[in-house]
């Protein structure tokens, strides 16, 4: 299974810091929406498919990670054809085209380590404020990381009852997927403490 | 060096550790028992992560109870599945994980990582995200995430369970190499038949007590 996140690599967007690539794309965004042009927001859309492109992720895989979005842009479209106009469409279609290939390019760039950090960093200000900026950082590291295990436990489970000939029963798979998740989330949280993490 | 002085310890008032007094000089200790005899609890109180209700667990003179800080600094703990103990989704992400928890210098954190995966030639996964290892290979870098902290002593808990033959081997292999001391708790009883001392747990007390060639024909003959 891939996780359509970090992927390693020595391009010069994984040289750059993630504070520069997440100020740039905020930059970037609010440009593209303040900027009404549709030839703007068309022109944008080759760019960030090359920055996309210079992660140097395999291409498969790149190409994969945007059926979703390209599923979810199609609706954005038919609904402005609907109710708003073919201009308003391809308007609304390249802008977040734009933002979500660069958004990718950004994340496919990026450790988690290092975005935590920044998330760390930016945090820091609210300290006084009870909030505990290396527990966030953690939170968003460890989210990450279940991705992958709750997807395995998925399937155990699928297999475990197609085995017993039951057929796939949404309810009947979220019960044991929770209750296995916050078992392994125990453990995980024993295994932080023991690594030396201090609450 | 490890001591146990009368530890008892329950869950919601069932017993699973009753009067333990252990000293524990020796450099590789096993310990064998059947599901719930209360050796992972054991293995737990070690370094702090179960807390005696009564008795002291002591390492090197430190109770786990009064500074279990210093304790975790001296005691890594290998956990059995080591997707349970993986932090991070990158491997070298992973191994800084307990290094910054030590507020370790950045710089000093990418040497000692770099050293820590050539111990087990693992180097070429330092960018690679987890779930796309091997078991055996998680289970290595389990290890190397526990060895760049430098403790002085090693917990196992049941390290081979969830490996193939060749991964179990390799795995067998680090912990025979490694220079700390190690307590190892196994079904795998090929794996601590060369220490130098078992113990076997039953029913939270120390059944037996000595050399392999003494406690495991006694524990086999136990488990007919």
């Amino acid at each position: 299974m891939t996780i359509g996140l970090y992927h390693p690599g020595q391009s010069a967007l994984h040289r750059a810091s993630a504070g520069a690539k997440l100020s740039a794309l905020v930059v970037v965004s609010l440009a593209l929406f303040v900027a009404p042009s549709i030839w703007v927001a068309l022109a944008s859309v080759p760019i960030a498919f090359a920055v996309y492109l210079a992660t140097g992720a395999p291409f498969r895989r790149l190409m994969a990670q945007l059926r979703g979005p390209a599923i979810l842009l199609g609706l954005v479209f038919v609904f402005h054809l609907a109710f708003g106009s073919v201009a308003e469409g391809v308007l609304a279609v390249t802008r977040f085209a734009t933002l979500i290939l660069l958004a990718s390019a950004v994340t496919l760039s990026t450790p988690v380590s290092e975005m935590a950090e920044l998330v760390e960093w930016g945090l820091g200000p609210l300290r006084p404020l009870g909030v505990n900026p290396e527990k966030v950082g953690l939170a968003i590291a460890l989210a990450i990381r279940f991705v992958p295990l709750i997807a395995e436990e998925f399937r155990h489970i699928r297999e475990a009852q197609a085995a017993r000939g039951l057929a796939a029963n949404p309810l009947a798979l979220i019960v044991p997927l929770v209750i296995r998740t916050l078992k392994s989330a125990d453990e995980l949280a024993d295994a932080i403490e023991a690594r030396g993490y201090e609450r | 060096m490890i001591v146990l002085e009368a530890v008892s310890h329950d869950f919601e008032d069932r017993p699973v550790l009753a009067e333990i007094d252990l000293a524990l000089p020796e450099r590789r200790i096993g310990i064998v028992g059947a599901n719930g005899s209360g050796k992972s609890t054991f293995a737990r109180l070690l370094n702090g992560l179960v807390l005696p209700k009564q008795g002291r667990v002591l390492i090197d003179g430190v109770d786990t109870a009064r500074d279990v800080k210093a304790i975790r600094r001296k005691v890594g703990f290998v956990f059995q599945n080591p997707d349970h103990q993986i932090v991070m989704p990158i491997v070298g992400e992973d191994l800084a994980f307990g290094l910054k928890a030590r507020k370790i210098p950045k710089g000093e954190i990418d040497t000692r990582i770099d050293a820590a995966l050539a111990r087990y030639d693992l180097g070429h996964l330092r960018e690679r995200p987890v779930h796309l290892l091997s078991g055996g290979e998680k289970q290595l870098v389990a290890l190397s995430a526990v060895l760049v902290t430098d403790p002085e002593i090693v917990v196992f808990d049941e390290p081979t369970t969830l490996l193939d033959l060749r991964n179990r081997n390799r795995v067998a292999a680090a912990i025979d190499a490694l220079p700390h001391p190690a307590i190892v708790v196994s079904h795998d009883l090929e794996l601590i038949a060369g220490f130098e001392r078992v113990l076997m747990i039953e029913d939270g007390r120390v059944a037996a007590d000595g050399l392999p060639g003494e406690v495991l024909p006694f524990y086999r003959e136990r488990m007919r």
